[in-house]
């Protein structure tokens, strides 16, 4: 339980799940609005910490863009892709060489 | 198969004939069979496909062309790491029938060395989890404890594998202790490499800045082998580091005369369980002995540990899981009305409830207007923890704390308190959001009988030292000899050899 403090309601809650294309029931969102304000409260204690002037770290380690050879049908490392049939093998429903999806444009 | 030896003593049993290859992995099997039912460590048991290999492996031996220190080594391997042709579900239902049409690059390279793999070993959802029971293929059962026990997590399955005797070793991945928090709490040796050392390729994303692949084995003579075997550039994988790879085997035997070791303090916190904090500093203290030097040293940000990890691998995730949608592979919701329908439905019924709560989190720390002040400002302290342990490495050569804050817990009681489950994971994420190596190698068991680990940190690709230092404890101590049935094979007195 959240000890009353509410830094998310459930209306954002259900406002984010549609943004995470997450379908939820009303127990699963009650539920989740529950622990969600729970670990947010926790999770303000990072305010405390000074962060004034400090660079944010996406990334432990410098890195530069690495290119692959401008070839079709091979990895950076010079393996082959997957055929199209490998790649399609795992689709839930395929016509033809296409992935298959409810009609989106009537 | 109860006394499943280490790689390092199979090996000299196959080079001499005493074993056959073949006879290890049916051994293996049948063990696994025995003791699948109580403990759940494999999702997939690959027995067809491990004869196989086994035979060819055989064949090498039987033609004195087996080289490689893992030619007919049976290994368990953390089913979030692709497997051609074998199913590869992340203990998911959206991934339940999801069957790689590749390798990982780290299977590529254990296939190239002979090694046999058992099976692909039980995980939290989505590595999601410390404590492996958050798989859509029910929990995993520590072989310590009576099986009353969970085996930590998310690499529950592998390191209650290598525990239990049903693989020589595994590989698990690590995001913010995955790998030594299991190794842990199962009696195990657990390392996570430096971010970059081993190629992700084929590992499947949770948080992409932070994921790790690394042994779980039952010596730190193995995991030098294991290590040395996946370590190493990858063109697949542009995050892996092109930094060259020493031979792990040779500092086994240096000792620690001479060496700096760290002691943090703020690793050392009230409220701790009080068995493990005694293990942990009696094993510092033996190392002292074995001729280190102790230093005090402070990383000041660690009680923000917890809080920065889970905004940022939330965050990660829930990008990384935006592909789980229904159309191109893995689940989709019956009969769906339209594509928005589909999608809602598929990833309602195809996620457990821990990944869509981290899914939610790292949403909500992404959205417009919350962005600042959750994902950035835990990316600034990430920063803090990089120079915290930049600071402490300018004056030691590896780091010295606790694995876990406390033993492994019963099943079930953490499922219903989130945070709670997350606490466990203060000591071993600061290491992940710093990029650097550590290790957790058994340290002691508590009176109930469970496991304690000691974890070694040290600067970025410095595993040799964390080999180095591992391995002098076990040349100390007894601790990694001991199996679950409670009975020690070979050891003496507290542990200690006394």
């Amino acid at each position: 339980m959240s000890d009353g403090h509410i830094i998310i309601s459930e209306e954002q809650v259900a406002h984010v799940a549609r943004l995470a294309r997450l379908g939820l029931d009303a127990d699963e969102q009650r539920r989740l609005t529950d622990q969600l304000n729970t670990i947010l409260t926790y999770m303000e204690q990072l305010s405390e910490v000074p962060t004034e002037d400090v660079e944010p770290t996406a990334h432990v380690f410098d890195l530069v863009n690495v290119y692959r050879a401008d070839e079709t049908g091979r990895r950076a490392g010079g393996t082959s892709l997957a055929s199209q049939e490998a790649a399609l093998s795992n689709a839930p429903e395929t016509e033809q060489h296409f992935f298959v999806v409810p009609r989106i444009v009537e | 198969m109860s006394s499943m030896r280490p790689i390092h003593v199979l090996r000299e049993q196959l080079v001499s004939g005493t074993l056959n290859a073949v006879a290890l992995t049916e051994a293996v099997l049948q063990h696994v069979d025995a003791v699948e039912p109580e403990l759940n460590t494999y999702v997939t048991v690959t027995a067809e496909q491990a004869r196989q290999q086994a035979a060819e492996a055989a064949d090498a031996f039987a033609r004195g062309v087996a080289r490689s220190p893992l030619q007919g080594i049976p290994l368990a391997i953390k089913d979030n790491i692709c497997t051609k042709g074998v199913r590869t579900t992340c203990a998911s239902r959206i991934l339940e029938r999801f069957v790689p049409p590749y390798d990982a690059t780290v299977m590529q390279r254990l296939q190239a060395a002979g090694a046999v793999m058992i099976g692909k070993a039980n995980m939290d959802e989505f590595a999601m989890g410390s404590s492996t029971e958050t798989s859509h293929f029910g929990a995993t059962r520590n072989p310590w404890g009576h099986a009353e026990y969970v085996p930590g997590g998310s690499s529950g399955g592998p390191a209650a594998a290598v525990s239990a005797g049903l693989g020589a070793a595994a590989l698990g991945s690590d995001t913010g202790g995955s790998i030594r928090q299991p190794a842990a709490m199962t009696g195990v040796v657990g390392l996570k490499p430096t971010y970059g050392r081993v190629s992700r390729f084929g590992l499947v994303a949770f948080a992409s800045s932070l994921d790790q692949i690394g042994p779980l084995t039952q010596d730190v003579h193995d995991a030098a082998l294991l290590l040395q075997a996946i370590a190493g550039h990858d063109p697949n994988d542009s995050t892996s580091g092109d930094v060259a790879v020493p031979d792990y085997t040779e500092v086994l035997d240096r000792g620690v005369r001479g060496l700096k070791l760290g002691v943090p303090r703020e690793y050392f916190v009230a409220g701790m369980n009080a068995e493990v904090e005694a293990a942990v500093r009696a094993g510092i203290e033996a190392l002292r002995q074995a001729g280190a030097e102790l230093i005090d040293v402070s990383l000041p940000h660690t009680p923000y540990a917890v809080a920065t990890y889970y905004i940022l691998a939330n965050a990660e995730a829930s990008a990384n899981l935006a592909r789980y949608d229904g159309v191109r592979f893995g689940f989709r919701a019956a009969e769906p009305a339209d594509l928005s329908d589909m999608y809602m439905r598929t990833r309602a019924e195809g996620f457990g409830a821990e990944v869509k709560r981290r899914i939610m989190l790292g949403t909500y720390a992404l959205s417009s207007g919350y962005y600042d002040a959750y994902y950035k400002k835990a990316q600034q302290v990430r920063t803090l923890f990089r120079q915290d342990f930049q600071r402490a490495f300018a004056d030691c050569d590896a780091l010295l704390t606790p694995v876990s804050p406390t033993p492994a817990f019963r099943l079930g009681e953490r499922l219903d308190d989130p945070l709670q489950m997350y606490l466990a994971d203060i000591f071993t994420i600061p290491m992940n959001l710093a990029g650097i190596p550590a290790l957790s190698v058994p340290c002691g068991l508590t009176t109930d009988g469970l496991p304690i680990g000691l974890q070694v940190a040290a600067p970025p690709f410095r595993e040799d030292v964390l080999l180095q230092v591992g391995a002098t404890f076990e040349s100390i101590t007894d601790f990694h000899t001991l199996k679950p049935d409670g009975l020690p094979v070979t050891c003496k007195g507290d542990g200690y050899g006394l």
